[in-house]
């Protein structure tokens, strides 16, 4: 069976620290579902590179600064 | 749930249930006719067509109850349709084999035929379930 991603993000800190922008904002902007968000944000899908910069262009922060790939060792 | 998603649950429903209707049809059949002398090309087709026009139905119903929704497919549901297909296909195409070697050994038309439908309903069912599996679990 196909595991959950190892990346894990901060989007639902930065839609917060956003003007508390809701799921389905984001995913308006975005061009994508709002389960697709939801996916995202539980680390159950790992968006494309494409558009993880979307998502570091929405909230105008570094990629990094919205993913980061956790240690294969934990 | 997306649209997609709605929409294969439908698919899944249909796969399953048409299936039963039909194999009940051809069991009520038996009690009269030996198995391999029923008519069973016109309920076959009836039965894939029925499973055709009632997902039609279904999709425009799921539309018509969640507009917003209707018709948007991203990235997620390009990937886990791709992966449903592919796992659907490879059960097909295995699959196939039975009924393949059902013909070499001349075995009457009847099961060769149910045998190939067979294969395509499990073949849809795999591929459904596969895909609600990498909705639900992620992937």
């Amino acid at each position: 069976m196909v595991k959950p991603t190892r990346v894990a993000n901060d989007i639902r800190k930065l839609r917060f620290a956003n003007g508390e922008m809701t799921q389905a904002d984001l995913a308006d902007r975005l061009g994508v579902t709002r389960q697709t968000v939801i996916a995202i944000e539980q680390g159950r899908y790992s968006p494309s590179l494409e558009m993880a910069f979307q998502i570091a262009q929405v909230f105008d922060v570094p990629l990094d600064e919205v993913f980061r790939y956790a240690d294969p060792q934990t | 749930m997306s649209f997609e998603e709605k929409g294969i649950w439908l698919y899944l429903v249909m796969a399953i249930v048409l299936p039963i209707v039909y194999v009940l049809w051809i069991l009520g059949q038996t009690a009269s006719v030996p198995i391999v002398e029923i008519d069973y090309q016109v309920p076959l087709l009836l039965s894939i067509g029925a499973a055709i026009g009632l997902s039609i139905l279904g999709m425009i119903a799921i539309g018509i109850a969640s507009p917003d929704d209707a018709g948007k497919a991203d990235q997620r549901d390009k990937d886990i349709n791709r992966l449903g297909e592919y796992v659907g296909g490879l059960v097909l195409a295995f699959g196939m084999i039975a009924p393949f070697g059902l013909a070499m050994v001349e075995m009457p038309q009847f099961w060769i035929a149910n045998a190939m439908y067979a294969v395509f309903i499990v073949a849809a069912i795999c591929g459904a379930t596969v895909k609600l599996v990498l909705y639900r679990r992620g992937f």
